[in-house]
């Protein structure tokens, strides 16, 4: 009896569908749907929302200009809440049921190692625009991110030239902290230093006395910082009103969360970070950018390094349908490997590796004064992600679904 | 040679008091709440997010520090009040229904805030500086905060043992309808209780707020702690908290300077398993037995 109800309603509705269908005028061309998944609540929030409006600035961008192929972009977007299973959940969802041609999106490393599987099963192309510790080498993922060999290559010996060889690390104790704590370790022992302590910090701590001091007993001349989320974003101020005062590096702070803004200075006093945007950087495209950007959401707090990374990833990805003239994600693989996909974007001109399906970026070296001002010493342009090309990674002529490490590098 | 041995010695002291103070102040609101009313408050973390955007909303405006936090205390006691009158006072003697309700509050109230304030605001810096001691610098702030926890336990003991709200508080939570035949307002010592316990965890929030990120979600932060100390201490918050939050400290203080934060992590809700299987009335409830 109420199986039979059942049944019938979705007839019903797919046949009053139909009708409306008919009955209303017929678009030239069906949208190109684009899924997003990202963190608008919960922990991640704060970094996640600027990406979430570049994305929406560059998908009105797009739209305002014809679309894709004359087609018209349509952004289906779900909040993720910061929360792994939800991403696993909507991640089925615009696979199954909105059918979408590409999907953008996640912050940390453990909700995009939740969906990869998802994404590979489906054979979903799939973007994942943040910064990261670098090493998935997945045929349906592209990462346009900057990667330890981008950020620490750069940063670990600049710092250790110009402070000293000791180095200490603290990192979020997962994926994220562990396989770049992994990078600074080997960096710091090529260019001949020493790591005096490393320390895998669980997300929920937000106390750090005990971790300050271990690091005053160690005396280092270089604190790397690779901390995540807000609980132990806690641990500059309280390393401030420690008087810890040890310059610190980085890979994740300002160029995420913009904690030069939020903290009372001198939280972050002598903090490095090598990121591929921030909003201070003043160069025609960053300076035209923002003007786009606040045009749109003039209330932004801060426009992030990820806001760059996910306005560039819809320009890519537009280029790189044309370039196929099929939204057919094989095709729009295939012209993504091509090797001449790029854009540019407020950082300068990025383009795609066809081997490691990874980006290539400017490199800017952030140093985040007593004040809280900013300056950028240095700047590397067109840093390749060199890695996984090298350690044997070709997504142009192999399939590979795996995240590697310089610990376990891909089999030759 | 002598010397070192002392400043090794302050060294531990100060992580030892330094997780005794967060723990106690995670702890005492949430105590209180449970130990008196029997409501588990999974919206404690809220009431402590509560306490810290005041606090840095209020500093921000210009008001000095202690009052600012003292406004943050008093926000969180007001709202946990209505709180109580509005949804709390029909779950009595509902544990469950407590649980779901409480923790329905802590998630609207973190969104609601995220939507409001936005992710981020502006935080407060530390107040005092700090001092050096043996080639090690300390927090001074930090180091003031145990005897802050100290005192408000000792202010939290005068008002249940010394004033008529706190022999009402105890009638009550003894006997309730014996106390009302006596002819105490129960409704309205629940309300003021509520509020108390709301209002403690106000001021922890306001106490952590210039050490730590202002932001909506903050509250889980001290979560965990609060629970663990709750349920090794029992349901007796005179008796329990202060004892629960010294085993626990000196435990976390000792295996995280030895081993690092997870070991100190794990080793609190060892501890906690371990206390609940072998007391699972608490330690007050154990001193209880022993002194009857």
């Amino acid at each position: 009896m109420s199986h039979g109800y059942l049944t019938i309603v979705p007839r019903a509705i797919s046949l009053a569908l139909l009708t409306i269908g008919f009955a209303a005028p017929v678009f030239a061309a069906d949208p190109v749907k684009i899924g997003l998944l990202e963190d608008e609540s919960g922990n991640f929030a704060i970094a996640v929302i600027p990406k979430i409006h570049a994305t929406q600035l560059a998908v009105e961008e797009i739209n305002a200009k014809g679309g894709i192929l004359g087609r018209p972009i349509k952004l289906i977007h779900y909040d993720t809440q910061s929360d792994n299973t939800r991403f696993q959940e909507m991640a089925r969802r615009l696979i199954q049921q909105d059918k979408v041609d590409v999907i953008f999106g996640a912050f940390s490393s453990a909700s995009r190692e939740a969906i990869r599987p998802i994404m590979d099963k489906a054979k979903q192309l799939y973007f994942y625009n943040n910064q990261y510790e670098g090493g998935v080498c997945d045929a349906n993922v592209f990462v346009t991110g900057a990667v330890p060999e981008q950020q620490f290559s750069t940063l670990v010996p600049w710092l250790m030239e110009k402070y000293g060889k000791k180095v200490y690390t603290i990192a979020a104790d997962y994926n994220f902290g562990q396989i770049s704590a992994e990078w600074v370790r080997n960096i710091v022992k090529q260019n001949g230093g020493t790591m005096v302590g490393e320390e895998f910090i669980p997300l929920s701590v937000s106390q750090f006395s005990q971790t300050i001091q271990k690091i005053q007993k160690a005396k280092p001349d270089v604190l790397m910082t690779l901390l995540v989320g807000a609980n132990q974003a806690s641990f500059y101020e309280q390393q401030a009103s420690a008087n810890l005062n040890i310059p610190m590096g980085s890979s994740v702070n300002v160029g995420q969360a913009y904690e030069h803004k939020r903290f009372k200075p001198p939280a972050l006093k002598d903090m490095y970070v090598t990121a591929n945007y921030i909003e201070e950087i003043d160069s025609p495209e960053s300076n035209d950018f923002k003007k786009r950007f606040h045009a749109k959401f003039p209330n932004e707090p801060y426009i992030n390094q990820e806001a760059a990374n996910a306005y560039n990833v819809v320009y890519l990805y537009k280029n790189a349908v044309e370039k196929a003239n099929s939204t057919d994600m094989k095709a729009v693989r295939k012209a993504l490997e091509s090797g001449d996909i790029c854009t540019t974007g407020a950082s300068g001109k990025v383009c795609i590796d066809p081997k490691s399906h990874h980006q290539s970026h400017t490199i800017y070296l952030v140093h985040v004064k007593a004040d809280h001002s900013v300056e950028i010493p240095k700047v590397w342009s067109d840093i390749k992600p060199y890695w996984l090309g090298e350690a044997g990674c070709d997504l142009s002529k192999r399939d590979d679904f795996s995240q590697y490490t310089p610990s376990n590098p891909p089999k030759k | 040679m002598r010397l070192d041995f002392l400043y090794t010695a302050f060294a531990f002291f100060y992580q030892f008091a330094d997780a005794f103070a967060f723990l106690i102040l995670c702890a005492i609101g949430l105590a209180i709440i449970f130990g008196m009313m029997g409501i588990i408050n999974l919206a404690h973390g809220e009431f402590i997010m509560c306490g810290a955007y005041v606090t840095v909303l209020t500093a921000r405006r210009g008001l000095p520090l202690p009052l600012a936090m003292l406004c943050g205390a008093l926000a969180a006691a007001l709202i946990g009040m209505a709180l109580e009158r509005l949804i709390i006072r029909r779950l009595y003697g509902r544990l469950f229904d407590s649980i779901v309700a409480t923790w329905a509050i802590s998630l609207m109230a973190t969104q609601a805030t995220l939507m409001i304030m936005g992710p981020s605001t502006e935080g407060l810096q530390t107040p005092f500086g700090s001092f050096e001691l043996g080639g090690l610098s300390f927090s001074v702030y930090r180091a003031l905060l145990p005897w802050f926890a100290l005192a408000l336990l000792g202010i939290v003991y005068w008002i249940f043992m010394h004033t008529t709200y706190g022999m009402h508080a105890r009638a009550t939570i003894q006997n309730a309808p014996m106390a009302k035949a006596l002819g105490i307002n129960t409704g309205r010592i629940y309300g003021l209780t509520f509020g108390l316990g709301a209002g403690l965890a106000g001021l922890t929030g306001a106490l952590y707020a210039p050490t730590m990120t202002t932001v909506p979600t903050m509250g889980s932060a001290f979560i965990v702690q609060s629970f663990v100390t709750v349920v090794l201490g029992g349901a007796d918050v005179l008796l329990g908290a202060a004892p629960a939050a010294a085993i626990l400290a000196l435990l976390q203080a000792g295996l995280t300077t030895s081993y690092g934060q997870l070991i100190g992590q794990i080793g609190l809700l060892v501890t906690a398993i371990i206390v609940v299987r072998v007391l699972p009335k608490g330690i007050s409830g154990w001193l209880a037995r022993d002194a009857g």
